[in-house]
Formats: C-alpha cells, structure tokens, sequence
C-alpha cells in the first residue's frame, strides 16, 4: 500500500467513530476490555496499549493529553491503569466515558480471579497457560516499544534542551538506579513549575 | 457490622491509601486483610500475588476480587472492587474538574511540561524491563545475554513487524498469546 493511501487509510479510520455515539461506546468498551483482558503488567504497560488504540488508531484523543492523564494517574492514590482509564475516558466522552472505561478495565480481572480462585494450583504449573502468557507478553513488549521509541522522536523533534534532559534524567534514574517513579514524577513536576512555564514548551 | 459493608469501607481506605501503585500497594492491603481482620492468611496472600504476577489486571483489583469470593462470593468480589476504585473515581473526576477550571494558569502548565517528559522516560523505562523479560525471562538487567530465549525473540521480532504493519493491538495481543502457545507446543 503506498504511503498516501496509507494516510488516506488512517483519516477514514479516525473519522469513522465519533466520541458520544452509540456505536463509540460500544468500540470503547470492546477495544478496552480486551486490552485490559490481554494485558499482564502494570499502569505504564497497559497505557501505552491503550494510547496505540485511542491516539493511533482512532484519534479520539492526542498524545498530549494522554501523557498528562498518565502523569497525573500515577500520582493519585489507586491504581494507575483505573486511575488513566477514569480520566482517558473522562476525556474523551465525559461521564458516559469514564463509566465505560472504568468498567471495561475493571472486569477482566475480576472475571479472571474469580474463576482462578477456584483453579488456582492447575492454572499456577500449567506449561501451555504459562506459553500463552508468555506470548502475550511478548506482543505487548512490541507495543511498548514501538510507543516509546514514537514519543522519543517526538520529543526530540521539538529540539528543546530542556524537557529531554528530563526525559533522559529520568530515564537513567528509575532505570539505573531504581528511584521509585513517585519521586521522579515529583521532582520533574518541581523542574518544569520552576523553568518550564515558557508557552514554547507547551 | 454487615460484611459486604465492612468489605466496601475496607477496600475503599486501602484504595484511598495506596499511593505509588503495583508494589507499593502491598503493605496496606497485608495490613488490613491479613492482619486485622485475618480474611485470608499469609500463604493466600502470596498466591495473590503470584497470580498478580501472571494474569491482567493490577493486583489491587486482584487482591479485591480474590479476598471478596472468600468472604462473600461472588457478589463480595464486586463489593470489594467498587470499594476500591470508588476513591480513584472520586478523586480523578476531582482533579479533571480542577483541571479544566484552572488548567490554563501557567503554574499548571509548567508543571505538566515538565511530566510529559519524564512520562515519556517511564515508558521507555517499562519497555526496556519487558524486553529483558521477553527474552531474557529476567525482571531486572540480564545477567548473562547469550541465556536468552529464542521463543521470546521469534515471537518479539513478528509482533514488531505487526505494530508496523499497523495490525490492531488486540489482534496482536491475541495473536502474540497463540503463537507463544504453538511454539510452546513445537519447542
């Protein structure tokens, strides 16, 4: 497919659901529940999946405000992946929205527990659960990186000192040293009242 | 008290409490379900956490779902889980609010540019941690590189080719768990 209809392709997909119908609640619901379903790993596993789905694939919201929604997510009490799904969903459809996101993210893994519950020790050593887990896994470490390596070039094509010191400061202290992001997102949240009010960083 | 009520308050302090989320969660939910109230014991709790550990879903939800069946069944899992994120739900919608009325002062702003990036690092931070687990079967940086598991690459390197070839993230997801599952069967 060339480039141009490649792009044709991608518009026609984003116009196609209009946040507010039926039909868009019903897609935001689906499209949820089942990453929420095939998503083992924490808030900022699954936000990215869910970035790819809302930003990439449909449009229904922009790479700014999610990563705003992210950040604010991890530094609420609760859980990350409730806590981004409440406001993602706030966001794009308001109340309607979040009550669908929440409930779409909240009932995979109560379905999920409860019947392990029951099948705890069958489910823990089976080797063919533990591949398809595994495989799983697999697919959304792809999705991860291709959204990182994305927001990268992103950033860096802003060419603006600043935020991508942050980005690699960060990056280097929760990777290399283990700082736990809570403090990270605090410190960032300090640099960026301090220097980066300037509207070109917005 | 009544039980599902005492379930609801329960989860809802653990989910108002639990500041930094996954890990940081597990000492306030010890706190109440092990300790005071002794609804599940010790042994249990480390099987929530193994389970956490390899199905979706976070492990407060988890927590929530696996000490409600105990208690109170089926409807005591929905009980515990509403009393979890019901603090979530009340304090994001809070801050959406506060955020429309007042996020165009420049504190605010200056202050999210500053967590776009370092959210951006995050991420990148989680990709990294998940190639060493795809492949490597290891949380934290291999210790030996050539000890690596060419099922997890071989999976790895089609799924990349899929997120380019634009194929739907739940496709993947779902064809990412079948191939595990095939080449599991053939290696």
């Amino acid at each position: 497919m060339s480039n141009e209809n490649q792009q044709l392709d991608d518009a026609v997909n984003k116009l196609n659901i209009v946040p507010g119908t039926r039909h868009f609640f019903w897609v935001l619901f689906k499209s949820t529940f089942l990453i929420s379903a095939f998503t083992v790993g924490g808030g900022m596993v699954i936000i990215p999946l869910l970035k790819k789905k809302y930003v990439d694939e449909y449009g229904w919201i922009n790479d700014k405000d999610t990563l705003d929604i992210t950040a604010i997510a991890q530094s609420l009490p609760g859980v990350m992946a409730v806590n981004a799904s409440i406001m993602l969903g706030y966001k794009m459809a308001g109340f309607m929205g979040t009550l669908v996101t929440i409930l779409a993210t909240v009932l995979p893994p109560l379905i999920t527990i409860t019947i392990i519950a029951f099948f705890y020790d069958l489910f823990a050593h089976n080797y063919y659960v533990q591949m398809l887990l595994k495989g799983m896994q697999c697919g959304a470490t792809a999705v991860i990186i291709d959204v990182g390596l994305n927001l990268v070039y992103k950033l860096f094509k802003k060419k603006l000192l600043l935020p991508i010191l942050i980005a690699a400061g960060t990056f280097i202290a929760s990777l290399c040293f283990n700082v736990n992001p809570m403090y990270c997102v605090l410190v960032d949240a300090i640099i960026g009242l301090m220097l980066l009010r300037d509207p070109k960083y917005n | 008290m009544n039980i599902l009520l005492l379930l609801y308050w329960e989860f809802c302090k653990i989910g108002l409490f639990c500041v930094g989320g996954g890990y940081a969660s597990l000492p306030w939910i010890q706190a109440a379900v092990v300790d005071d109230y002794h609804w599940i014991t010790m042994t249990e709790f480390i099987d929530i956490f193994t389970i956490s550990q390899m199905t979706p879903g976070p492990i407060g939800i988890n927590a929530a779902t696996f000490v409600g069946t105990k208690i109170a069944g089926t409807l005591g899992a929905i009980v515990a889980t509403l009393g979890f994120v019901t603090p979530s739900l009340i304090l994001c919608l809070l801050i959406t609010y506060l955020m429309k009325k007042y996020g165009e002062l420049s504190a605010i702003k200056g202050t999210l540019n500053g967590l776009r990036p370092a959210v951006v690092a995050l991420i990148c931070t989680a990709g990294l941690s998940f190639i060493w687990l795809s492949v490597w079967n290891t949380e934290s940086v291999p210790t030996n590189f050539a000890d690596f598991d060419i099922k997890g690459i071989i999976i790895l390197v089609i799924a990349m080719i899929a997120v380019k070839k634009k194929v739907s993230v739940i496709t993947l997801l779902f064809g990412s768990g079948v191939a595990g599952l095939v080449l599991g069967l053939l290696m």
